[in-house]
């Protein structure tokens, strides 16, 4: 309707043109804020479109995972999401005890001991690289690596190694940013004071750094529930598991970290391509759910995070 | 003696575990080309095919132990690109669309709404939008075409387009709102309306950002497993049209190297396509950086 409008108008505005040199450099005035106007609307209702979208999208999700769901379902039986919850929280937070350490040292490394020759930039590069490689492609090194090589079969830590694979250069990453962005005069002060340089990285600059290095980290793990590639062919497609049995050391134990593990976003994968179950569909709509509002409350609470930590950085404004 | 002692708890230490972190990225980068160019070799070496009949032929016939197939990968590499260009074709115009939005028409709603709703776009895993389209996308166009199944090259590149297109959008709108505002402020001065501006001047500053942000759609495009291996359809074919399914190289992959031996003909073949979606990888990350360069010098 509008746009009908709008070329209405047009069209009005070119006759005007024709009817008198004087008033061409008005008709080309009027033409380029008629253009301004028309764009400003298409454009701003594509944005739109694309919010509606996301809305519909997760609508649609939940309405589908809450039809899905009976108590049966939800439990950590046989039967139920619970057991591929566990795994996928279990899974990342394993994999984010490698990464943690291996990303902050990196981090640390780049930011103060890497200095400005070759090093940094071939470490830069392959930061760069392994950040934008194909998760399968890092999957697939994980089964090689971890599951051929080792003769071993599919297992959580090895799911979890392949994950912290993806995961370090992001932390890397963050902790470079974030001890750069550290005010120098802490840095001078601390070395005024007779501190070496790293314990004035390690106690005044990592200490600064903190903040945005847990966002970070809730990125990380945001990323990892919803990982699915990866996972496949090393953590595996199945898993046995007694909620009843918490030995570490035996088999069917939730804590057993050399046994299978399927996490949600692999369970959903599984169902949708081989599922053989009669509720396989129903399943999936319920993991797909459950795994979406994981990945939500996670994303969201980095970003609130990280708002709250720049507002106190700059003084609660 | 004793200070050098101290220095060394207080500085070596720490230094020499960083570094060999720093360093040992260095080594998994290699590693992970080492191996997988190991064993993408064997076709070649041990089973000995050719380059070209890999790449460009399209008889894919591999055998599961001792005997000898053929490995042609045609299908797959064509059917790689052919999703990705679709993706980008679709989602390349809304993303820029929505970046302008961001940079320049509505900053103040771009930075507290839209943002934030792309970044949600982003976090959603691929599964999910794998397991959208099967629910979703592939019956509605199975029934809006009328076709027995909806697996398309069609379906795959929708599911793909609305996965690259928070990349895209975010990247191009950082690149524009990298614009010096002084030049905005000039357009501006001169009589340009917003859209004047936009075009001549902000539109120009981020050509190379937003060319940027098209590779990294690009290059998530080929390197997406699940979300395309769901919907492709996974026939060993050449695409008759948008409506016809096909296979990628990273649907074959994940489908197929659970159920082949290891050192099989067929594995081998499976690790050669892997091999060749590592290279295709650091080929976009090479023109990333060339892009990157040209930028800084300009």
């Amino acid at each position: 309707m509008t746009l009908l409008l709008l070329r209405a108008a047009h069209s009005a505005t070119r006759q005007s043109s024709k009817s008198g040199s004087s008033n061409a450099g008005m008709a080309h005035i009027r033409r380029a804020k008629l253009a301004d106007k028309t764009i400003t609307v298409i454009l701003s209702t594509i944005a739109a479109l694309f919010v509606v979208l996301l809305a519909l999208i997760t609508v649609y999700l939940l309405y589908k995972g809450a039809r899905a769901a009976t108590p049966d379902l939800l439990s950590f039986t046989g039967f139920g999401v619970g057991i591929q919850l566990f795994n996928t929280v279990y899974l990342v937070f394993l994999s984010l005890l490698v990464t943690v350490p291996i990303g902050i040292c990196a981090g640390i490394f780049l930011a103060e001991y890497a200095g400005k020759g070759p090093i940094i930039a071939v470490v830069r590069t392959c930061i760069e690289t392994l950040s934008s490689l194909p998760s399968i492609i890092v999957g697939l090194f994980g089964f090689l690596v971890l599951i051929q090589l080792t003769h071993s079969k599919w297992n959580l830590l090895a799911g979890a190694l392949a994950l912290a694979i993806l995961n370090v250069p992001l932390i890397a990453r963050t902790t470079e940013d974030a001890l750069r962005s550290v005010d120098r005069s802490y840095y001078d002060g601390s070395i005024g004071l007779g501190a070496t340089r790293w314990q004035t990285t390690v106690r005044i600059l990592l200490r600064a750094s903190v903040p945005r290095i847990i966002t970070g980290i809730i990125l990380a793990a945001g990323r990892g529930f919803g990982e699915a590639a990866v996972l496949i062919y090393t953590a595996g497609m199945n898993s046995a598991v007694n909620f009843n049995n918490w030995d570490p050391t035996s088999i069917t134990s939730p804590l057993n970290i050399l046994r299978p593990a399927d996490t949600l976003a692999v369970h959903i994968w599984a169902l949708k391509t081989e599922g053989i179950m009669a509720n396989a569909n129903q399943i999936a709509d319920l993991s797909a759910a459950v795994l979406v509002v994981l990945v939500l409350v996670f994303s969201l609470s980095a970003r609130w995070l990280g708002n709250r930590f720049d507002k106190k950085m700059s003084g609660g404004k | 003696m004793e200070s050098k002692l101290r220095k060394l708890k207080t500085e070596y230490l720490g230094r020499t575990i960083v570094t060999v972190f720093g360093i040992s990225i260095i080594v998994l980068t290699l590693a992970i080309l080492a191996f997988l160019g190991y064993k993408g070799g064997a076709t070649f070496l041990t089973h000995g095919h050719s380059l070209a009949s890999f790449l460009f032929s399209s008889k894919w016939d591999p055998a599961q132990a001792g005997q000898v197939g053929t490995v042609g990968s045609a299908v797959f590499i064509v059917g790689t690109l052919e999703v990705a260009a679709l993706a980008l074709l679709i989602a390349a115009p809304f993303s820029l669309a929505v970046a302008i939005v961001i940079s320049d028409l509505a900053p103040r709603v771009g930075r507290r709404f839209l943002r934030p709703v792309i970044e949600v776009f982003v976090g959603i895993p691929s599964v999910v939008y794998g397991w959208l389209g099967l629910t979703v996308l592939v019956p509605l166009v199975a029934r809006i075409f009328h076709l027995p199944f909806g697996f398309s090259v069609l379906s795959a590149g929708l599911v793909l387009a609305v996965m690259i297109f928070p990349t895209i959008t975010s990247v191009a709108a950082d690149a524009l709102q990298a614009t010096p505002p002084e030049s905005k402020e000039a357009s501006y001065a001169l009589g340009s309306t917003r859209w004047q501006m936009i075009r001549r001047v902000a539109l120009r500053y981020g050509r190379t950002g937003i060319l940027t942000g098209i590779v990294l759609g690009l290059a998530r495009a080929c390197g997406e497993a699940l979300a395309v291996a769901m919907v492709i359809g996974q026939s060993n074919s050449f695409a008759h049209g948008l409506l016809s399914p096909t296979n990628t190289i990273t649907a074959v992959i994940t489908s197929s190297m659970g159920n082949t031996v290891n050192g099989s003909e067929y594995n081998d073949a499976l690790w050669s396509l892997a091999f060749l979606l590592l290279l295709i990888s650091l080929v976009f990350i090479v023109v990333i950086r060339f892009i990157g360069r040209q930028r800084e010098d300009s």
